[in-house]
């Protein structure tokens, strides 16, 4: 059966909508396979706008993995804008592929990658425009099999009625796995439909089918329990983990947009996971153990990646990038194979402790020179050790000694705000460690045009981690408490003009908890705010807090839990938390446990440097911490600058 | 005093390009901001050895002339790259093409021989497509149009909406007979084809203002969106109001230069 391109329908619309090169595909090494020659049919989905999904990593590692594979095609799709939605509405233009502008509803599978909560709205219009039910149990053998991945995946029983699968952790694996089941059970003509295909899918361990699971409440509204309803669906599902990074060296073609995105620059994970345990983190709890990517593999990454795109910044990700055992040589080799091309290079997560200032001059050697970040998260001492974010006071101005000396002048700083046992005057030590930073860097420089910027998050409690139990803090006293530090910081007259401050309201964060922590009723809320127009809600210009509570307020009626119920009640041990049957490999005990101690103040190592903590991960899962030094070098190359087709 | 970068200054220029090159099909949605990176990735995939400038932000020196605007495809638009070592222009346009994606194509490069080439693009020549508006209708505007002494619209630019004259720097208006619908036999599938010839003046009048003068003086309101390319773009010849090629001057010298340097056309090749 062929599927058209909807280009010829689309393109007249174009002319009538913001930064139509979006909508357009054609993107450096996308890829437009043959529809009818393909077994299997990926639509990747990145639920937010294109200039943010396109740079995303898991999803081109999953496009390039995917479309390499023989008889196997995927395209990707984002969220479209409002103004394009209406006009799809009124031409009767369903979700189409940027690649070759296929009707998403025609593909065999939509993988959703969630990185986020808040793009939850974002699907049901896709899904509502692709012509898709947007309840899992409405649909029939010919719509896709809605899958959800991502961080957000670790919880999804908020979408669970939108989504017929989730899958947690790491997808290079398991999404060829999942191609694999539908490939046979197409392939021997959709025995019993979808009900069979979903589950195989369950019955494989590896993927969670939420209809498949039977949700009991107490009269309080908590849950009772939470049991499969099928024979041969596991009682756990459990994440995935890609072990030794160097055999899945992608993305090896990174897309090159035409539009401008959020990230242009070419990036390389350079290791997964992070055990430095910082209690607020769920990344860093659910992606253990760390597995670094070697020395070798990565210089040939960024070789391949740089020649491939042109990117003229090379971004170096992971959770904490400074922690890689080899990051010296990674970094010099680098500069030193990009000496003079202006290629520069940037570690997006440097932490305090692991940074220094030879580093910071590798990474900027060949470039531009722009601010320093570091993320102390905690304006007090105390706080650190409660999020167990081990960084002292003296780490940061020494670091930042060295900084201002070495010719950086700007300095921007990352905190939270609402963590455990927070007090005002926890948020107000933010100043004091702001005044400090100047006051350093006047006196090394000896001049006066040193500026440090804070940035202040919200902070909400993630499924996964040792907060998972805690009191989010309410919007009031988030917002109260900040104004106090915009005051404390803007009457001093000494330092209060070199020291800007940035920060959100507390309201946005309060949908994110509810989202974050909420179980399958919340499902009803989020349909109920889509319907109400919610869209973008990772975007303040189109975020309503009114219309999430209103929703909520609906959606919830007759319920024992409401909004505050979900989010700034803390639960204690004995309580089924929605997502207890989904497995991270943390043992629930040694979370419990994490969790005390974050409240006595009491710190925990990295595993790295020190014995084993029993989080559970590692035999949970068979999996082990992979990391350097390899002792390998990064070879010398034709440095890029001289000969190539151009030249003369 | 300002700050300097520490290390040596960027190698200075030896050789200016100028580059033609195309936007089409579904690329002409790329705005101008999208093709100025996507051609400076371009040119380091290509490993062009372009020539920076000097401070802690060095750009590669690169002159854009009179981009079309976002949506608008173009068989003519124009640039000036500086180098560093000198390139050969053919070997050149075929590692920059490649290096591009399609639909974004360089039809041309030559050598700067000449000053000034944005000074030369003094007009150009656009084809306008109107899907589903009858040959009667079209050609009732233009002949109301070009009656017209002025023709005032108004759009909104970066500074605010703007009211001017979109008739004055109209040289040329003429409906050309679509060759395919003789050929198809669905009439319905009217489409009028419209070619202007536009003086460049500030505020730039686009097709879309030619559009919108059209509607202004006869009420053309096009069901569906035109479609637009610039066909030409450079000097007019007054007498004959014709656009001309504005790249003749530096491929005239180049010709002349390797008629007096024989050695020169044998080094091209590498």
């Amino acid at each position: 059966m062929p599927v058209e391109s909807l280009f010829s329908r689309l393109e007249p619309l174009l002319p009538l909508v913001s930064k139509p090169i979006q909508y357009v595909g054609g993107e450096l090494n996308s890829v437009s396979k043959d529809w009818d020659s393909a077994d299997v049919r990926w639509c990747l989905m990145y639920p937010d706008a294109y200039e943010v999904g396109l740079p995303n990593q898991g999803v081109q590692i999953l496009y390039e993995i995917l479309n390499e594979r023989p008889g196997v095609l995927a395209e990707r799709t984002y969220a479209v804008w409002p103004d394009l939605e209406r006009l799809l509405r009124e031409h009767r233009i369903p979700q189409f592929t940027v690649d070759s502008h296929r009707p998403v509803g025609a593909f065999d599978l939509l993988g959703v990658s969630f990185a986020t909560e808040l793009g939850y709205t974002n699907m049901l219009t896709a899904l509502d425009l692709a012509g898709i039910p947007l309840a899992a149990a409405d649909r029939t053998d010919d719509h896709p099999i809605v899958i959800a991945g991502g961080h957000a995946a670790f919880n999804p029983e908020p979408i669970a009625a939108f989504v017929d699968a989730a899958v947690l952790g790491d997808g290079e694996q398991v999404v060829l796995a999942i191609t694999e089941v539908v490939r046979e059970w197409k392939a021997e003509g959709r025995p019993d439909g979808r009900d069979e295909v979903l589950r195989r899918l369950a019955a494989s361990g590896g993927v969670y089918v939420p209809r498949f699971y039977d949700v009991d409440y107490l009269p309080d509204g908590r849950i009772k329990r939470v049991v499969p309803n099928r024979v041969g669906v596991p009682w756990r599902v459990s994440k995935h983990t890609v072990m030794d990074l160097d055999r899945w060296p992608y993305p090896g073609k990174a897309l090159g947009p035409l539009a401008e995105t959020v990230h242009e620059r070419f990036s390389v994970e350079i290791f997964r996971g992070c055990t430095r345990g910082c209690r607020f983190c769920q990344a860093g709890m659910i992606t253990r153990p760390v597995r670094e990517r070697s020395v070798s593999t990565i210089g040939e990454m960024v070789q391949r990646g740089i020649a491939d795109t042109g990117f003229e910044e090379v971004g170096l990700l992971s959770l904490s990038s400074a922690d890689h055992s080899e990051i010296g040589e990674i970094t010099k080799g680098l500069a030193d194979r990009y000496e003079g091309t202006n290629t520069s290079l940037s570690l997006p997560s440097t932490r305090v402790d692991a940074f220094n200032i030879d580093l910071a001059n590798e990474l900027t050697r060949n470039g531009r020179r722009s601010g320093l970040t570091f993320a102390p998260e905690g304006g007090s001492e105390r706080l650190r050790k409660v999020i167990n974010k081990m960084v002292s006071e003296d780490d940061l101005i020494r670091t930042v000694t060295a900084a201002y000396s070495q010719g950086w002048r700007q300095v921007k700083l990352y905190f939270m705000c609402g963590l455990p046992t927070e007090t005002d005057e926890d948020v107000l030590a933010i100043a004091d460690l702001a005044r400090r930073v100047i006051q350093t860097g006047r006196m090394v420089t000896g001049q006066r045009d040193i500026r440090c910027t804070v940035s202040i998050g919200g902070f909400v409690p993630k499924p996964h981690t040792p907060f998972q139990w805690a009191a989010q803090l309410d919007h009031v006293t988030t917002d109260a408490r900040l104004a106090k530090l915009r005051d404390a910081i803007r009457s001093d007259r000494a330092y209060g003009k070199a020291i800007g401050i940035r920060y959100h309201d507390g309201k946005p964060g309060i949908i994110e908890g509810l989202l974050s922590r909420g179980d399958r009723r919340v499902g009803a809320v989020i349909e109920q705010v889509w319907r109400d127009g919610g869209r973008f809600d990772g975007w303040s210009e189109h975020f309503s807090y009114d219309r999430w509570l209103a929703a909520a307020e609906r959606a919830l009626a007759g319920t024992p839990v409401d909004v505050d119920w979900y989010t700034i009640r803390q639960r204690e041990y004995a309580e089924v938390l929605p997502w207890d049957h989904l497995d991270a490999g943390l043992d629930r005990d040694w979370l419990w446990e994490d969790w005390r101690d974050a409240l006595s103040e009491v710190e925990v190592d990295d595993c790295r440097w020190t014995p084993c903590f029993d989080c559970g991960v590692c035999p949970q899962l068979g999996t082990e911490i992979q990391v350097g030094p390899t002792g390998r070098k990064l070879l010398p190359l034709t440095p890029v600058g001289a000969g190539g087709a151009g030249a003369h | 005093m300002a700050r300097q970068p520490t290390g040596p200054p960027p190698a200075p220029a030896v050789q200016r390009l100028r580059i033609k090159y195309a936007k089409r099909g579904r690329l002409r949605f790329t705005s101008h901001r999208d093709f100025q990176r996507a051609f400076e990735r371009a040119l380091r995939r290509a490993q062009v050895p372009m020539a920076y400038s000097a401070g802690f932000s060095p750009h590669p020196k690169i002159s854009y002339a009179g981009a079309a605007p976002t949506g608008a495809a173009s068989e003519a638009e124009y640039l000036e790259i500086a180098v560093t070592s000198r390139c050969d222009p053919a070997t050149l346009a075929r590692a920059l093409d490649s290096a591009l994606p399609v639909g974004l194509d360089v039809l041309e490069v030559v050598e700067a021989a000449t000053p000034d080439l944005a000074g030369r693009l003094q007009a150009s020549v656009w084809e306008i497509r109107l899907p589903d508006v009858s040959d009667q209708a079209i050609t009732a505007a233009v002949i109301a149009f070009l009656a017209a002494e002025s023709v005032e619209v108004e759009r909104l630019t970066k500074h605010g909406m703007r009211v001017f004259d979109a008739r004055g720097a109209v040289l040329a208006l003429s409906v050309t007979p679509a060759p395919e619908q003789a050929a198809e036999p669905d009439s319905s599938a009217a489409c009028a084809i419209l070619h202007v010839v536009v003086r460049h003046t500030t505020p730039a009048v686009r097709p879309d203002d030619v559009l919108a003068g059209l509607r202004r003086v006869a009420d053309l309101a096009p069901p569906t969106p035109a479609l637009v390319v610039r066909l030409a773009q450079g000097p007019l010849d007054v007498q004959g109001g014709a656009v001309t090629d504005p790249l003749t001057p530096d491929r005239d010298a180049a010709a002349t230069a390797g008629a007096a340097e024989p050695t020169r056309a044998g080094s091209a090749a590498t």
